[in-house]
This record gives C-alpha cells, structure tokens and sequence, in this order.
C-alpha cells in the first residue's frame, strides 16, 4: 500500500489546487527562461537567416543592428571585387513606428538587394518572395496584415504579397521586407511641403553666393530632388552583406576589406558576439535574475505548502511510528508526495504555457534543453523543499499519537 | 520463572521534569504477565497507568527498572537493548480509548497497513483483514473511511488492528470506552481469549469493572504506586470457547 498515495486521494482537492497553482508558478518560470531564449533567437534570427559570411560596415561602428551604421551603395561593387568573395549585396535595415487603421504600426524594415535577393530564404507561412522591384511588401505574421492588404508608408502603397513567420528584429517588433530602394524610400520619405520649404531655403541661400548669381543654371538645378543633386551622395545603405567563395580563404578577404578606412568588417559569429553582448545582454541578465528570484519563491511556497500538509499529517505519523513504521516509509511517504507535487506542477507549466505563450506579444522559446533543465531544478526543489517538512515530521513523538 | 512471562516490569520509575517542576509518575512499579493472563489496570486518572502501558509498550523509556518481553530485556533504564520501533511493530498490539484511526486510510487499509508495515504481502494481509474486521461485524463498512463511521465501528476496526501481527503482548488503555456492553464485553473476553491461545500477555487499563471478571490478575495504581489487589475470581478463559467469540483461524 502506498501511504501517499492514499492520503493524496484522501486530500485529492487541495492537492490539485496546490499543483495547479505551483504549476502557473512554475509556468512563469518556464516562461522567463523562453523569452530569455525568444530574445537571444529573435536577436540572431535575421544574422542565421540571412546567412552572409561578412558583413561590412560603416567604420569604428557596431551596426548595422546595434547601432546606425551608413555606407555608400557604391561599396557593394568595392566588396564584391574583393578576391574570395562570390557575391555581395546590400542591406539596409531600420526600425520605423507609424500609424495604421488609427493604430501605432511598429516594424523593423528590411530591405533586400533587389533582383540577387527576392526574399526566396524567408520562411513564408503564406504569399510568395517579392516579384517587383517595388510596391510589394513580405510581412511577419505578428504584424496582423493579411494577404494582398495594402500599407501606406510615406507616399507609397504597398500590397502585402507574402507572410512570413518569426522574423522579428532583438527589440521583438515584426519585420516588413521590401526591396532596398523601397526601404530607402521609406526611410528618407519626406512630406511635399517640407520639399517646398527646402527648396525655397535653398534659394534663399543661393542668393546670398556670387556664383549662383553668375550661374542661373544652377539655381535651376537646387530645384531639384536632394537625391538628384550632383553635391549630395545618393541615400546610403546599412550594410554589405558578402559571400565567400567555397575553399576561399575567408580571414583573408576580412583583412582586405578591414584595411579600408571607412569600413568595418565583421564574421557572421562578430555580428552576434555584437548583438548577445551588447544590446540583449542586460535583458537577458535581467530576465536570469528574475528566473532566479522566482524559482527561489518557487521553492519557499513549495517548502510551506509541503510543511503545511505535514502539519496536518503529524498525528497520522505520529500513530504510524507507535504502529512501529520505519522512519524510511514516512520519509518516502513525504518525498513522494513532494516530487508528485512538483511533478504535477511541472506538467501543468506545461501545458498552460502551451496554450498561453503563443499569444504573449514577445515570441516565447521553449527547447527541450530548457524543458529538462527546469525538470531538474523542479526536481530539486521538490526535494529540498520537502526538508522542511521531513525535518517536522521526524521530531513527532509516537506519544502524540495518544494525546487529544 | 522469567520465560513463562509475557510481560515483566522490575522496580520501573518514571520521572518527568527536574527540580521544582519534578513529576514523579511511577514509583518502582514491578509487575508480571505470564503468557496467556492478561491482567487489568485499576486507577484513578492521573495515577500512572498510562505512563506504565506506554512504557511497557516501549514508546517513552523509564527513568530506571527493566522491561523484559518473553523472557528478554528490551528496555534497561532509559537505554534500549534492541530497536524499540521494530520490535514494537512486530510484537505489541495497542488498542487505545480513541480509535486512532489513519484518517487518509479505509477501515480495511487502517488493519492491513499494520501487516505491511511488518512485512506482510499486501494480498495475505488484506485478507487477514477482513478476516478480522468480518469477525469484530464491521466488514460491510471495510471501504469507508474512518469520518464516516461511529464511534464504535472505529474503535472495532482498531480492535482489529491491534490484532492483526498476532502479538506477544496487547496493550489496551480503557478500550471498551466507546463500545457498547455486549460488544465491550466481546473485545474484554477476546483479549483474554487471545492472550490464552497464543500465549500472548496483556495489560488491559480499564474503569469498567462490569468485566473484571474476565482478568487473571487486577493491578491498582495510586500515585504512581503499583500493588496487585486480589486475584479474580476464577479464570474466565475457560469459560470463552463459544461460537460468537470463536477467534478467526489466521489469528491462532
């Protein structure tokens, strides 16, 4: 017969509501260590997905995902020149918060090297790759858009012509990828009326120069687009994004473009090193500290909850040491008890994290590693925990069972 | 002489406190059980008798004086001369005034939890069990738990308990308390019964002197202070081999 199983039937409703509510504790805790995983992913995901070997990037900067980083669109032919590098393409990525359908729309913006790269990588849950150089747009499933809705951002429209799934930027907004020149031309967008007043300054200026008053051509030409000035540099891009060819050597053509002095270059492995411990690292301390705490708390409700059902129990133990049992059956009796609680709690984490994390508004990560990690410390949790009570239940005399 | 005893208890005290707030409650307390008498336990409350039965039945440690069961020293002043827990479970049945009753525990599992615990396959001491809880009349009420049965119906299944391991010594604190006088007479004649085939001892610590006429020997405690009084009248065992009080074969 077993003892504690008979007084878990016995005590059945207080003790699954004491497994239901260590359970959500411990979903908390499940749920801390999965969106300390989610940061990391979602903070790696673009650097694994994407899938370059080099990025380069503006010099003495940490970008183009930790920080800005601005290089000339013309330093994806200089890369590309590079010996061992097969192919280089552009890459431009910001974060943009606008208003749609009278809502705040948050959205890191991609824009990929139109027509090397259409997108064809990105893990599409609906739609298909961009087919046009503009006016289409591929977005993350957390964004809410459906297929072939329409987005106004700046000037433009763009068709929603593809849903993909779990491309968010570290900062967890959804992605929208278009092509660069689309991304461009929503970065630098600017409104006709502030056009109107540049160009009006402009002349203004150029009224007080000598050789604008010689030269009438010119002030024609300061009517133009900024992005048409002869002066001014075309719109830059966040990054080049090279490839090195198969059995080149790699460190080699790192070193040849570190040698410029107005670029940066860095590993695949360099760009997450720059992510993980800079801008995810206090998040993922603060998130550690804070699985720590609660499965400290875990163990200390856990440890009364446990002690509190010994009390209970003590006039039980009690008359089961004068009936002569083994201070190993009540041991057992109480260690079962405490891992079936934990074990019961366990598994309802689970469950309830199943069916809630995917509608928390970060992207919660559970990996099997994770799942047997809290398994483990649940385990020894149970176990500690119950010492409290044990400890209790070992000082009770068999005389009290002959008293009241 | 020793190894026709039961039960023998040599010059036991027991002290409880020091100094101011000492509490002498036994006094040099020298009896004997021989094998199949059980004896009763006169006195008024607070004279000792519970602390006696409790000593005897190795749960607290006298202060100084001896303890043999069978023949065999098991307790010598306050240290023990063998595992008192073990060779509880193994040769004392205890029937106390309350049940006491696991609470978590059917009527059927409070009996057979005894035998495990004494190493006894779960299926050969669930049927012991209901041997003995069909013999005591509560085995229609075998899968309730101890809230839902009276006072009586507990204190049977206790009954049934203490006799489970088939003992060498039963020790029962007033346990007729709860049970009517037929049935109180029944559990009084069964000890007797028992202790005589099995050649079992008993203390039976009693204020009902309806049937002090089924004890070998009766002991008054006063102060802590143990004498015999008179040997009964007669020994009942002799008279007990009738159909209703007839000892379930497992139990022999």
């Amino acid at each position: 017969m077993n003892l504690a199983i008979k007084d878990v039937q016995h005590n059945l409703g207080r003790f699954s509501l004491t497994a239901v509510g260590i359970g959500m504790m411990l979903m908390i805790v499940m749920g801390m260590a999965g969106i300390y995983r989610g940061l990391i992913e979602d903070a790696t995901l673009i650097i694994n997905r994407i899938d370059g070997d080099l990025w380069v990037v503006q010099r003495d900067t940490r970008g183009p995902f930790a920080e800005i980083s601005r290089v000339p669109e013309t330093l994806v032919y200089r890369v590309q020149a590079v010996p061992g590098i097969s192919s280089a393409r552009e890459f431009v990525f910001h974060t943009i918060q606008r208003q749609h359908a009278g809502k705040p729309l948050r959205m890191s913006v991609l824009g990929l090297s139109w027509p090397t790269d259409k997108g064809e990588w990105l893990p599409l849950v609906a739609g298909r790759p961009l087919a046009r150089n503009h006016f289409e747009i591929i977005v993350d499933k957390t964004l809410g858009f459906q297929l072939h809705e329409t987005i106004k951002l700046g000037k433009e429209s763009y068709t929603v012509v593809g849903i993909a799934t779990g491309m968010v930027s570290s900062g967890g907004d959804g992605m929208g990828i278009v092509t660069v020149s689309d991304s461009q031309a929503i970065q630098f967008d600017t409104v006709g009326e502030a056009l109107r007043l540049e160009r009006s300054a402009r002349e203004r200026r150029s009224a007080a120069v000598d050789i604008f008053q010689n030269q009438p051509q010119l002030v024609e030409q300061l009517a133009h687009p900024a992005s048409e000035l002869p002066a001014v540099s075309s719109p830059a891009i966040s990054a080049v994004i090279a490839r090195v060819a198969p059995g080149a050597n790699m460190a080699q053509a790192q070193e040849v473009i570190a040698s410029w002095g107005d670029v940066s270059v860095f590993t695949k492995s360099g760009q997450e090193d720059l992510l993980l411990q800079g801008m995810v690292d206090k998040a993922r301390r603060q998130l550690g500290m804070f699985r720590a705490l609660l499965t400290i708390i875990a163990a200390v409700i856990m440890a009364l909850i446990l002690y509190t059902l010994t009390l209970d129990k003590l006039h039980s133990i009690a008359l089961l040491k004068l009936l002569g049992a083994p201070n190993r059956t009540i041991l057992g009796m109480l260690l079962q008890q405490a891992v079936a609680l934990g074990a019961m709690g366990y598994g309802i984490a689970w469950l309830l994290g199943r069916e809630l994390f995917p509608y928390f508004p970060r992207r919660v990560v559970i990996t099997n590693e994770d799942l047997l990690q809290l398994f483990l410390i649940v385990f020894a949790i149970s176990v500690l925990s119950s010492l409290l009570g044990i400890w209790r239940a070992m000082r009770v005399k068999p005389t009290e069972a002959l008293m009241g | 002489m020793t190894e026709s005893l039961a039960i023998e208890t040599r010059e036991l005290s027991k002290v409880y406190g020091s100094g101011r707030t000492e509490v002498v409650a036994l006094r040099q307390a020298t009896l004997q059980v021989p094998k199949g008498k059980v004896v009763a336990l006169l006195g008024p409350s607070g004279s000792g008798k519970s602390t006696l039965l409790t000593i005897v039945g190795l749960v607290i440690e006298p202060t100084s004086g001896q303890v043999l069961i069978n023949g065999q020293l098991v307790v010598d002043g306050a240290s023990a001369k063998t595992d008192l827990r073990s060779y509880r479970r193994r040769h004392i049945g205890f029937v106390f005034q309350k049940a006491n009753l696991i609470p978590f525990l059917s009527a059927i599992e409070n009996v057979q939890v005894a035998m495990e615990l004494n190493g006894v396959r779960s299926g050969k001491a669930r049927s012991r069990a209901i041997e003995l809880l069909k013999y005591f009349g509560v085995v229609e009420r075998s899968h309730d738990m101890p809230a839902r049965l009276s006072g009586g119906e507990q204190q049977r299944v206790a009954v049934a308990r203490a006799l489970a391991n088939d003992p060498q010594v039963l020790l029962a604190d007033e346990p007729t308390a709860a049970l009517d006088s037929q049935r109180a007479k029944q559990v009084m004649e069964l000890f007797a019964k028992i202790a005589h085939e099995q050649g079992a001892g008993g203390i039976v610590v009693t204020h009902d002197h309806r049937f002090l006429d089924v004890f070998d020997t009766i002991y008054e405690m006063e102060d802590g202070v143990l004498h015999e009084r008179s040997p009964a009248a007669g020994s009942f065992v002799g008279s007990l081999a009738t159909e209703d009080t007839k000892v379930p074969e497992g139990a022999q």
